[in-house]
């Protein structure tokens, strides 16, 4: 196994990042596809309001994006901290 | 060429396809074997992923019940935004640590993190009761399909799914491969993309269903956005606008994340990330298969609302470039002549289209005949003497299918729609299929009840399940609990208050034991199920449900399908709780926990 000092501050660094990314993910799907979708019901994206659309479309979007950068993210910090395959 | 003909070959071309892949493949399979499994490039693997995910539900099912929802087409969101957003928290939360963990089933992973043959019967019989009940979905998705394209009753056409299924299953040369299921993928999203593409066309102008969504109403002028028509149209009618916002935002937000953390629960989905070459690309993985499903999913609504305005300008013509009243509505003659409608008659056939003309006027009138007493349409239906909405029965899951049809699209374009959901409905009934009998067989009776069980008598014990797995799902397919996409929902539900948390707890946590993470899902799934069997009726069976399944009967207004999220929180709750005040897990499952969050050294992925 890993030094211990060394995959804690991994194992931090990690839980940080997914704080980050479930704070997006939240934020896309259930507080403007949801709860804010009559207090933000003047903004339109097409002939949709932004909360419709954030509901049906724009949620799935971020998700996908979201994905891909903690991929990305955490290949660097498996190097960062030596703890890559 | 006739409809029909042209439906056997498109079906019997794919089938004819996926075998022959599944040939190759294994041919192809058995050298890679011998070059020490390099295993599947994320991408394919993606793919793959996404066939196995999207089963009738998704293909056949949930552009349906957006469309035709009594609530709006908004409120039924929560299948968009769950069953995509489970993968944030699949990539994020568990797919890496389950690839490190590097062994193949579920049920392996919470026996050793919990270190108990008990935790890891419990989670057998989880996965049993999840993937039954998403079965049963399956077979209500075949049973619709088969009854239409072989021009059969829905029962009918049940029985011949399941024989197929049973064959298919049985003898599993398709499942298992990646290559078979990376075709179906194609010919999955090809069918249901097409119609989607020629229908947005010529509805906004757009040939991206995604962009004519919010694009504008070409017939009309082009003046008007497509959601304000069919706005516009269908509350005329008495219905509720499709854009229309929830009356029960709690509701919405459980059943939203209901679904999210019952995708990253359900074991057939997990499992293909433990085969991935490297923890990197568990993550990655995960993306790819998002991006596949997104393909479907980004289009599912603009299927949905278009069908629906479809649907309504076919009833009420002169809504398609002025107000529905404006004009009578479709005669009963129109529809028993006219080629353009024939889908209409081949649809009351099958008993999940149904037209009554109650005011025997010779017109069918469409309309909600429910609405409340102060709408227009309602004192408008009582001065023309009508009698009752007369297009009385339109099943929520035929909308796919009849979609293309209502559109007047090519003979062509039908035929591959049902070779599509059949490729969707198969691949995942026979998927969930050998999960159930791999947990009864290998997990439950060679792990536990009887360790000296031969290979061969593996075997037999594993088709024997299976065998009846699908007596079982077909008997309550029957008489299903609801559309096919609200029954899978439940099985999400109960995958979200069992399998999530224990995962996620043996991963987040070294101090969830043994006793917590059993009392933990045993109480989960009591909870879930037994809140889902008040209303849907015990174990499914039609009539034994305690309270009616409606929303004035639900605590909070909180429906079954939502109940899987207050499970899940139960669940953490409880093995919070009683893990506290039990002893801490031994040293050697504190260091294994300590090393599954770490992606070095993880190697192959072991067979048991």
């Amino acid at each position: 196994m890993a030094p211990h000092s060394s995959s804690n501050a991994y194992w931090k660094a990690n839980l940080r990042v997914i704080g980050i990314s479930l704070a997006i993910w939240f934020i896309a799907s259930f507080v403007l596809g949801i709860i804010l979708r009559p207090a933000l019901s003047g903004i339109m994206v097409g002939g949709a309001d932004l909360g419709f659309w954030m509901a049906q479309n724009g949620s799935i979007y971020i998700f996908i994006i979201l994905i891909f950068v903690y991929a990305k993210v955490m290949n660097t910090l498996d190097r960062h901290h030596g703890v890559e395959e | 060429m006739s409809q029909f003909t042209l439906n056997l070959i498109f079906v019997g071309a794919t089938f004819l396809l996926y075998i022959g892949i599944a040939f190759w493949a294994r041919a192809a399979s058995t050298a890679e074997f011998y070059a020490a499994g390099r295993g599947v490039h994320p991408v394919t693997n993606g793919m793959a992923t996404a066939a196995d995910w999207m089963s009738a539900a998704s293909f056949i099912s949930m552009a349906g019940i957006i469309a035709l929802a009594p609530t709006g087409g908004y409120t039924q969101s929560a299948y968009l935004m769950g069953w995509t957003g489970g993968y944030v928290l699949l990539a994020m939360l568990l797919a890496p640590y389950l690839r490190k963990f590097g062994k193949f089933t579920v049920p392996q992973f919470i026996g050793d993190r919990f270190y108990s043959t008990t935790a890891r019967l419990l989670a057998v019989v989880c996965l049993i009761v999840i993937s039954i009940t998403y079965v049963i979905g399956q077979m209500r998705g075949v049973g619709v399909t088969f009854s239409r394209f072989l021009e059969v009753s829905t029962d009918m056409g049940l029985y011949i799914g399941a024989a197929i299924v049973f064959v298919y299953a049985v003898f599993g040369g398709m499942k298992g491969i990646t290559y078979t299921q990376v075709a179906q993928y194609i010919v999955l999203i090809i069918a249901y993309t097409i119609p989607a593409l020629f229908i947005s066309l010529h509805l906004t102008g757009n040939v991206v269903p995604q962009l004519g969504l919010i694009g504008n109403y070409a017939p009309g002028g082009g003046d008007v956005a497509f959601l304000a028509k069919l706005d516009q149209v269908v509350t005329e009618l008495g219905f509720t606008a499709y854009t229309s916002d929830t009356s029960n935002r709690l509701n919405m937000f459980l059943f939203t994340m209901s679904l999210m953390i019952g995708t990253a629960g359900l074991p057939h989905v997990i499992i293909r990330f433990f085969t991935v070459p490297r923890v990197a690309d568990a993550r990655s993985s995960a993306g790819w298969a998002l991006v596949f499903i997104a393909l479907l999913y980004t289009v599912a609504p603009a299927v949905g609302s278009m069908a629906r305005l479809n649907l309504t300008t076919t009833m009420w013509p002169a809504a398609i470039s002025s107000t529905a009243l404006s004009g009578p509505a479709v005669s009963r003659a129109d529809i028993d002549s006219r080629p353009d409608l024939s889908w209409i008659r081949t649809w009351e056939a099958t008993g999940l289209l149904e037209i009554q003309d109650k005011n025997g006027d010779g017109l069918i009138q469409y309309y909600n005949d429910a609405a409340p007493a102060d709408h227009p349409i309602t004192k408008y239906a009582q001065e023309h003497g009508w009698k009752g909405n007369e297009l009385v029965k339109v099943d929520n899951d035929i909308m796919v299918l009849a979609n293309p049809e209502i559109a007047s699209l090519p003979g062509w374009v039908i035929a591959l729609v049902a070779a599509g959901a059949l490729a969707a409905a198969l691949s995942t009934a026979a998927g969930l299929l050998l999960a159930i009998s791999s947990a009864i067989s290998h997990d439950l009776i060679k792990g536990s009840i009887k360790p000296d069980l031969s290979e061969k008598d593996e075997l037999m014990v594993a088709r024997i399940a299976m065998t009846f797995a699908i007596i079982v799902s077909t008997w309550l397919g029957l008489n299903p609990p609801g559309f096919a996409a609200q029954v899978v929902a439940l099985a999400f539900g109960l995958a979200a208050a069992t399998i999530f948390p224990a995962l996620m707890m043996g991963i987040f946590s070294t101090r969830v034991n043994k006793e917590g993470a059993i009392a933990g899902m045993l109480v989960g799934l009591v909870f879930t199920a037994v809140y889902i069997f008040v209303y849907k009726g015990w174990f499914f069976i039609p009539g034994t449900n305690n309270l009616p399944d409606t929303a004035a009967n639900y605590v909070f207004g909180i429906s079954p399908l939502s109940i899987g999220a207050v499970g899940a929180l139960v669940n953490f709750i409880v093995a919070y709780l009683v893990s506290s005040v039990t002893a801490a897990p031994p040293r050697e499952i504190q260091d294994l926990v300590e090393s599954i969050r770490i992606p070095k050294g993880a190697g192959i992925a072991t067979h048991h």
